[in-house]
């Protein structure tokens, strides 16, 4: 009964996974909006966040082959690439010079620097050692000493503590001392074992996946967290991945974000089709609901669209992301938005959605003009 | 529900909450269509020129006459076309072209004709703009040139050419086009004549509430009167390589989803004498189309096996009939291959 969901939802009651489920299974779109916006106001007003980022990929080479992605490659193979860190640097730079030649009047309105944080994730190179990923860290840092950096999936860092032989909480800390801020939440899929054989035989277990973040959490790095869904998951397999991870926040309170990713089906080994838009703002809108003790909802622009994402501000959503840039992984399969938006554009989609746009920081602080 | 007043509609279309307002589009679209089908037409846009002397400031299809990359259509290729479309099981062509200066009402006899005496295809052709072009230049009325052009072979008229039907809006992004009185002149007359018709609406350029207010006023005025418009289609402005956003005089923004669900799902509460409403999901994408079936809209529209005018602007959201069935599919619906007229030809 949604009346009792509602009841429950407005006492401030937890949602069961029967009551999850049924969130799912209904075709009122309009409850869920209403219910999840409620939530949203409740904890954010009418605030919706973005920030200006760049994302970068060091590398596309990766040891895991998962079946849901186009972005990998293995070494040699055609269309492989591996940046080095004065690439990374000059990217950074290169962005720099032309958003100030572009944007001057902008540069002078902020402080000297156009992005806020650099989001760096990319795959599991056979051959880098764990110092390339602690120097790129410490040469970002020292070049931008006021540039937040969100990096390395857990996957990644999974993969590092295995090359570093230190165990996750001392790669975590080795990666803090050098200048890792935060950490990006993907890899995550779907965390049930039968789906996730299925999608990513090689990637680590949904387990390892959240002993890598309460890890984190616990050495004081803040996370966030996804969901790739719409490829061969039910809502079962959606509400036990939503479960895991509020289970797991209450433990630690570490995650900032959860970020559900709409599955694109091009160039991927496992095909299939696009998420419906309407199962796209569903799923924004659960987990607004179920994911109670999670601060923010993000909806990223890149995978959502700059439609479907405007629409889940209205769906439970208060964050769509930032300025990006650049964009690999989701362009790999498929996506049919830009690569970047600017600023301008993020505030106006917020702005029409009647939310108020706030520049936000890599911690959620908001950045005044 | 009582029909709303201009100034309810105003009310609405201003304050609403956007939830609310999809709610109340959704049940009544629910209560037209109760049934849950979502149609699609199999067809083409075949655009037998681009040159046109309207040179509309919105617009990003027109060329000059002397433009490289001006055409008229070959009847070799408008025959290709159409035989493609009818081997994709096509059941019509939407033919529309610029306003031509050296094109008069024998020309458009002859096309009518000629696509007739080759093929069994539903010709959904000539906007109320260029209607009154071939008219004007020929000396004929209204009545007699949508006559001569049904007796070639015209089965039914496209919306098109509507814009915002508020010549104030009009005067300003279509200073050369036919204004409101004479759009609406046209639908009454091939209405009488027993021609069904669509009603268009683009919005999201320079227009106000008030002027939507205002079209959709006039086309439901209009249908109560003649009850000849199908469905009503409403898409919004796409400013790329326009006229209208490169002169600095203007600052057009895109339409972004937000809007594009409001003044649709207003659409549904406005004009309750229409029973059709089409999404757009060639300016808006699958997604956002999959959202509007829940904000009023029943219909998807055309397949578009071919689209040069949104294309034009830089927009072009491609897809196969394959990709719609699954995309009405998903988005909870029964979807359904029509015919002009709404009669479902074959489900999916």
């Amino acid at each position: 009964m949604l009346k009792k969901i509602k009841d429950k939802v407005l006492a401030n009651r937890r949602l069961s996974e029967d009551d999850a489920l049924e969130l799912f299974e209904t075709d009122d779109i309009f409850f869920l909006g209403d219910l999840a916006s409620y939530i949203a106001e409740k904890k954010n007003g009418r605030k919706a966040y973005f920030i200006r980022n760049r994302h970068i990929n060091p590398t596309n080479i990766c040891v895991n082959r998962c079946r849901f992605c186009a972005f990998s490659r293995s070494k040699g193979e055609d269309g492989a690439f591996e940046l080095t860190i004065d690439e990374i640097i000059s990217k950074l730079k290169v962005q720099n010079s032309k958003f100030k030649t572009k944007n001057s009047s902008l540069i002078t309105h902020h402080s000297s620097l156009p992005f806020r944080e650099v989001h760096i994730v990319g795959g599991l190179h056979p051959d880098w050692p764990f110092e390339y990923y602690l120097e790129m860290l410490s040469t970002i840092k020292r070049s931008f000493p006021k540039l937040h950096i969100k990096a390395f999936t857990a996957v990644e860092i999974d993969y590092m503590s295995r090359i570093s032989g230190l165990g996750l909480k001392e790669t975590l800390l080795a990666l803090k001392r050098h200048g890792l801020d935060l950490m990006p939440g993907g890899g995550a899929e779907i965390f049930d074992g039968e789906v996730r054989n299925r999608l990513c035989p090689e990637k680590i277990s949904g387990e390892r996946w959240l002993e890598v973040m309460e890890t984190a959490h616990i050495a004081g790095i803040k996370t966030n967290a996804t969901m790739l869904y719409g490829h061969i998951e039910n809502y079962g397999h959606r509400v036990d991945h939503l479960l895991r991870l509020r289970e797991l926040q209450d433990r630690t309170g570490g995650f900032q974000a959860f970020i559900p990713l709409s599955y694109h089906p091009k160039n991927t080994e496992i095909g299939g089709f696009y998420s419906s838009g309407i199962d796209d703002l569903k799923t924004i809108a659960v987990s607004r609901l179920v994911l109670d003790n999670f601060p923010h909802i993000k909806a990223y622009w890149i995978m959502l669209g700059e439609k479907i994402s405007q629409l889940a501000l209205l769906f439970g959503a208060d964050d769509l992301d930032g300025t990006i840039v650049e964009e690999k992984i989701t362009h790999s399969a498929g996506a049919t938005t830009g690569e970047s938006m600017t600023e301008e554009q993020l505030a106006h989609l917020i702005k029409m959605a009647g939310r108020i746009p706030v520049e936000r920081d890599s911690f959620y602080r908001e950045v005044r003009n | 529900m009582k029909r709303l007043t201009k100034k309810e509609g105003l009310r609405y279309l201003k304050n609403v909450d956007l939830l609310e307002l999809g709610r109340m589009a959704d049940n009544i679209r629910k209560r037209l269509h109760p049934e849950g089908t979502v149609t699609f037409i199999v067809d083409r846009n075949i655009n037998y020129t681009n040159i046109c002397i309207n040179k509309c400031r919105f617009c990003a299809f027109w060329r000059d006459e002397d433009d490289p990359e001006a055409y008229l259509l070959e009847r070799d290729e408008l025959f290709r076309k159409i035989e493609e479309t009818i081997n994709l099981g096509g059941t019509q062509i939407l033919l529309q072209g610029g306003l031509h200066p050296e094109l008069d009402i024998n020309y458009y006899v002859e096309l009518l004709k000629s696509i007739k005496e080759n093929f069994n295809i539903h010709i959904h052709g000539f906007s109320p703009p260029e209607i009154c072009y071939i008219a004007d230049r020929a000396g004929f009325s209204i009545k007699k040139t949508i006559k001569i052009l049904r007796n070639a072979g015209l089965d039914s008229i496209p919306g098109g050419g509507a814009e915002i039907l508020a010549d104030r809006v009009r005067e300003v992004i279509s200073p050369r086009k036919i204004r409101s009185n004479r759009w609406l002149e046209v639908m009454e007359k091939a209405h009488r004549l027993g021609m069904r018709t669509t009603a268009t609406m683009m919005f999201g350029s320079i227009e106000e509430p008030e002027d939507i207010i205002e079209h959709l006023d006039v086309i439901r005025r209009l249908q109560d009167k003649t009850r000849g418009f199908t469905a009503f289609i409403q898409w919004s402005f796409q400013p790329g390589n326009t006229e209208l956003v490169q002169s600095s005089k203007f600052k057009v923004q895109s339409s972004t989803a937000v809007e594009y669900l409001r003044i649709l799902a207003l659409s549904r509460l406005y004009l309750d004498n229409i029973k059709n409403l089409q999404v757009s999901w060639v300016t808006q994408g699958l997604k956002l189309a999959q959202v509007a079936l829940r904000f009023g809209a029943n219909d998807f529209g055309s397949t578009m096996i071919e689209e040069n005018v949104v294309a034009s602007t830089g927009v072009s959201y491609r897809v196969s009939k394959e990709d719609i069935i699954r995309a009405i599919r998903d988005a909870g619906f029964r979807p359904a291959q029509r015919d002009t007229y709404y009669r479902i030809i074959k489900r999916y």
